[in-house]
């Protein structure tokens, strides 16, 4: 097995510790990972991407052109990353600000509203858990006992009071997250 | 096994300084190297293994940090990226004259000139050709994983007290910052003061009674001492391109073509030679480790086998020059690269094989 991820959004939301988490959990269960960010000027306030790469084998190039899985969450990155899915790839997209939603026939779409959600649990800060959440359903690829363990791995003791926030947060994504393309 | 975590390339630079028992790191900020002064300083390690950390004033600075330090038998450490390497040139040049160990770090960001922080491979040259004046060489290790960002601090250590040689690790901007799996080493302990005399009987440890003073230097006027200085340091070059070739072949033993890459475009090309296979092209991947002492005979060899290579590197076409060199025309030989901070795709890289070398 191997998926090849880009999360993309603004710098800010979360973007690249989603991708660590992630990328955590896939060492918890004894996969290779990889982790490449956008760097440089653009994480100034401008959009932030990350590659994440989960594989039973030696991964081979960080750097990728086209994706397993999207996961959006902005205009400017639907722009640049909707036609970078593979066919029959899936696409994960944050409906909050998207003034043209995706329109492909040969990939999953799927639409979480997590901006909204994280609003209403009063918890913006964990809007990037409730995405994850989403992806997990969509795409069950990692075990959600690994996703806590990486969790714990990779937010710094000082945090660990939010993981029950957190693990929240993910549980809301996994309800929430609805279809709106489906390849037969 | 040792301990899992995920890190970025540079932090991983700088674990590994800390469990290779290393006794200083000087340096100064630069993208896309600084998290490996800013991991060093957030782990203090002067207050575990007694290890000195000092943000030098400046890259010149560091690297005579570096030689006063190395001349006294230590462990000593820096990195940087592109325009503070060209600044540490004279004293890189003055250390491997003088004979000591030390290990130094590329981080390349795209130049020339202060240029651009992303990543680049265009400090071929400059790493294994000299950069600084004078007949010189380095053993240049080439990382292509976060894993050998680790491993290669303790064997660039190793390489560089056997030779009593500056050693270059040369990686780039990708590797630095990308994030992986890394299963860390243990600890080694710093070396005693006894030790240091015990292992590096040349260094400036204080003369006892009994031996002649150790003299650190690089300036023999005297042409003729100059020149047996000389011919001992080629003969140390020698040894090191007899016994120090490192690299690895990935899908070669059927290759009909062969992709020629190391550190990240290594890394593209390992996807470029998947996506060739699913289209029924035999290619496969030769990644130099070492890119001084280069392995120009594995590739000579090669050169019965493919039909035709492909130097893959994010720079105008350095490394293809010692290619053309081992190969001496016997088959096709051409480069693809992007340069100035763009990256090739492993599907750019392979449409170029198919059109530079496969095409006619």
């Amino acid at each position: 097995m191997t998926e090849e991820i880009i999360i993309a959004g603004f710098g800010g939301q979360g973007v690249l510790s989603m991708g660590k988490i992630l990328a955590y959990s896939g060492i918890m269960q004894n996969q290779e990972v990889s982790w490449m960010p956008s760097y440089g000027p653009e994480m100034r306030g401008g959009t932030a991407n990350v590659t994440v790469i989960l594989s039973d084998e030696r991964i081979s190039s960080p750097i990728l052109t086209e994706y397993d899985t999207a996961i959006i969450l902005n205009q400017q990155s639907m722009d640049k990353f909707e036609s970078s899915v593979k066919p029959g790839g899936t696409l994960i997209y944050d409906g909050n600000g998207i003034s043209s939603p995706p329109e492909r026939k040969d990939i999953n779409i799927y639409r979480i509203d997590a901006a909204d959600e994280a609003s209403k649990m009063g918890l913006t800060k964990i809007f990037n858990m409730i995405v994850l959440g989403g992806y997990l359903k969509v795409k069950p690829l990692v075990d959600l006992k690994n996703v806590i363990l990486g969790l714990k791995k990779s937010l710094p003791d000082r945090y660990h009071h939010m993981i029950p926030d957190n693990e929240k947060a993910i549980m809301r994504g996994l309800e929430i997250v609805e279809p709106v393309h489906i390849l037969n | 096994m040792g301990e899992l975590k995920l890190m970025k390339g540079n932090e991983a630079i700088a674990e590994a300084a800390i469990r290779a028992g290393v006794d200083a790191y000087f340096g100064y900020p630069i993208t896309p190297q600084s998290e490996v002064i800013e991991y060093l300083a957030l782990q203090k390690p002067h207050e575990t293994t007694g290890m000195v950390v000092l943000q030098a004033e400046s890259e010149l600075a560091s690297i005579n940090m570096i030689y006063g330090a190395a001349g006294a038998g230590k462990k000593v450490m820096t990195s940087s990226s592109g325009p503070g390497i060209s600044l540490m040139m004279e004293g890189l040049s003055y250390i491997a004259g003088a004979e000591l160990p030390c290990v130094v770090v590329n981080v390349v960001r795209g130049g020339p000139g202060l240029g651009t922080i992303q990543p680049a491979q265009s400090d071929y040259f400059q790493a294994t050709k000299g950069g600084g004046h004078g007949d010189y060489s380095m053993i240049v290790l080439a990382p292509a994983s976060v894993q050998e960002m680790s491993d290669f601090v303790p064997l660039g250590f190793d390489l560089a007290f056997k030779y009593r040689n500056p050693v270059f690790i040369l990686s780039d901007g990708l590797i630095g910052q990308m994030m992986e799996k890394v299963e860390l080493f243990d600890f080694v302990p710093r070396w005693t003061e006894q030790e240091i005399i015990e292992k590096n009987p040349w260094a400036t440890t204080g003369k006892t009674p009994g031996r002649e003073r150790n003299i650190i230097t690089s300036l023999y006027l005297d042409p003729g001492i100059q020149e047996k200085h000389n011919e001992k340091l080629q003969a140390k070059y020698r040894k090191m391109k007899k016994e120090e070739v490192r690299f690895e072949k990935i899908q070669c033993d059927d290759a009909e073509y062969l992709i020629v890459a190391y550190g990240s475009s290594a890394r593209i090309a390992q996807k470029s030679i998947l996506l060739a296979r699913e289209k029924g092209i035999k290619v496969g991947l030769f990644r130099p480790i070492t890119l001084f002492p280069f392995p120009f005979n594995e590739i000579k060899k090669m050169a019965n086998q493919v039909k035709g290579i492909l130097s893959l590197e994010l720079s105008a076409g350095q490394m293809v020059e010692d290619i053309k060199m081992a190969v001496n025309e016997k088959i096709k030989v051409e480069h693809f690269g992007r340069m100035g901070g763009i990256i090739h795709s492993p599907a750019e890289a392979l449409e170029a094989l198919e059109q530079k070398i496969i095409g006619e």
